[in-house]
């Protein structure tokens, strides 16, 4: 069987890996670049653990082929730290006990991070919506719900800081 | 039955020219599959129900992608993902029902990487054929969902022929009532199909839900400039309000003149193998007006032949309280 080479960023880091034509974006993650935050819950889209962000957009990495990743950025629950300093949504996540395994976690994180990005101030009905194709089956999703808004809350805080700290 | 996260050793194919993916299908003989977004594709890979040996991706083909309008409406590339068309502006300000199917479609993640194309073209999604089952649709003799035991909530209770299975398209419902064209090219050949008859039943084709065959690619969808800006109404009813396929769905766009309907289309989606045109009720409104009276007299016409099976005797009332809800507002 032939591999197809890609090229391709992850989290900021150009990429370059050889796949099977058939092999998911989640199995390249997992088994050839060692990210291993994206979860395989079901394979079939259905549960939104392995969620990822390629080119902006929010993507069941079990459905997307490593080989149409090639060219473009692909960023994943391990970008979303800054070194040491969690993402407000992993403060807020951790504040607001918005897990209890922590299997469907990352995809829920990746997946509020990318409702954020589109839309910094969402309502809980906005943020409900935006989180429906990720499954959770032990927290009972208020809590999540919860820590997004006020992630959400936070961010919008420290981005305004920023606009007032530029003017002076 | 095998494992559903494996994709089996298959082979890929990236072509930057229709003429070339519509050759490499044609040369491979039923062994290649097409690939739009993959959320249909890969499950049926995976789980080794359907056996290509080679994918041809469309993903490489700029020209199938983007929404423009032309001189009698609004072309839009088979590749163009449904969070595009739910959320373009010219879709939402002229055909705000396509804009709505489209957003209900399953989750954001596969809106995302979903296109309109793969939504009409997509397979049904009975289980017993989808496990893999040789049921009639797969070239058996034998419907597994008719049966005794059958599990058939889902399933058809029209338009069946020996298989009962549904089209899951919430997309196919908006275009059949915007009367849009499907754009299929083969080799250097292009042909326009009606929307409505671009899905088939099981009396037409049991093995397919569509007119595609080898070597046919979906380039566009036209959408006519003659039901821009219509009155509409969508809704799609489900067990989970998102990412769950539709119980029963409706798609219905109006021209009115003063008060009275002058031009109606109504479909049904989940209650036919294809989307369920309402030809009874489309005639009984023209001539008046969208309210509780023309509903309520009406409805009754929505489910007229209607077969229901052991556990599916809910969507015909369904359907008629979704014709009240549209003649309504
Ligand atoms: C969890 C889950 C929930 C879902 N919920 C819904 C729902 O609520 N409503 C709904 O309508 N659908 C639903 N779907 C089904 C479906 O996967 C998506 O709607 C999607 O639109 C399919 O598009 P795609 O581009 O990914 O298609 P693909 O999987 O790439 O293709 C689907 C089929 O169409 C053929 N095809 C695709 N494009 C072309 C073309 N241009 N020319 C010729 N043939 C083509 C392919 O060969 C394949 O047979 C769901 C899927 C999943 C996994
Ligand atoms: S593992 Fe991808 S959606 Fe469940
Ligand atoms: S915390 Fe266990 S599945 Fe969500």
């Amino acid at each position: 069987m032939n591999g197809v080479q890609v090229s391709t960023t992850v989290n900021g880091d150009v990429e370059e890996f050889v796949c099977h034509p058939g092999e998911t974006l989640l199995e390249v993650l997992r088994n050839r670049l060692g990210l291993t935050g994206a979860k395989e819950g079901c394979g079939t889209g259905d549960c939104g653990a392995c969620s990822v962000i390629v080119d902006g957009q929010l993507v069941c990495s079990c459905l997307v082929l490593g080989a149409e990743v090639e060219g473009r950025k692909v960023a994943t629950v391990e970008g979303l730290a800054d070194g040491n300093r969690l993402h407000p949504l992993q403060d807020k996540f951790l504040e607001h006990a918005a897990l209890q395994c922590g299997i469907c976690t990352p995809g829920f994180l990746v997946a509020a991070k990318a409702l954020l990005d589109d839309n910094p101030d969402p309502t809980e009905e906005e943020i409900r919506y935006a989180l429906a194709g990720n499954l959770c089956r032990c927290t009972g999703y208020d809590k999540i719900v919860r820590a997004v808004d006020a992630a959400a809350a936070e961010l919008r805080k420290s981005s305004k800081k920023k606009a007032s700290g530029r003017k002076k | 039955m095998a494992a559903h996260d494996v994709m089996p050793d298959i082979e890929l194919f990236q072509p930057v020219t229709v003429e070339d993916a519509s050759a490499i299908a044609r040369r491979l003989e039923g062994r290649g599959w097409v690939l739009a977004g993959g959320q249909d594709t890969y499950g049926w890979l995976k789980d080794r129900a359907k056996t290509a040996t080679a994918m041809i991706d469309l993903g490489t083909i700029e020209a199938l992608s983007g929404i423009e309008e032309t001189a009698d409406g609004v072309r839009i590339g088979a590749m163009t993902t449904l969070r595009t068309v739910s959320r373009d502006p010219l879709i939402r300000e002229r055909y705000a029902l396509l804009a709505e199917a489209a957003g209900k479609v399953a989750s954001p993640q596969i809106r995302n990487q979903g296109t309109l194309g793969g939504n009409v073209a997509q397979d049904t999604r009975c289980w017993y054929y989808r496990r893999g089952l040789s049921c009639y649709r797969a070239g058996g003799n034998i419907c597994y969902a008719d049966s005794p035991e059958g599990m058939n909530r889902e399933h058809a209770i029209l338009g069946a022929s020996r298989c009962v299975a549904v089209s899951p398209s919430d997309t196919g419902t908006a275009l059949v009532a915007l009367d849009a064209v499907m754009v299929i090219q083969n080799g250097g050949s292009v042909r326009r199909v009606p929307a409505a008859k671009f899905f088939v039943g099981p009396a037409v084709n049991i093995t397919h839900m569509t007119v595609l065959r080898e070597g046919d690619i979906l380039t566009a969808i036209e959408l006519p400039a003659a039901w821009a800006g219509a009155e509409h109404y969508f809704e799609k009813v489900a067990d989970r309000d998102v990412w769950d396929f539709a119980l029963v769905s409706i798609a219905a766009a109006f021209r009115t003149s003063g008060n009275a309907i002058e031009d109606a289309r109504l479909v049904c989606g989940a209650v036919s193998c294809v989307p369920h045109r309402l030809n009874a009720v489309e005639r009984a409104v023209i001539g008046r007006p969208r309210s509780e009276e023309t509903a309520e007299s009406v409805a009754g016409l929505a489910s007229q032949g209607a077969k229901p099976l052991n556990f599916n005797h809910f969507k015909a009332p369904l359907m008629e309280n979704l014709v009240k809800r549209a003649l309504r507002s």
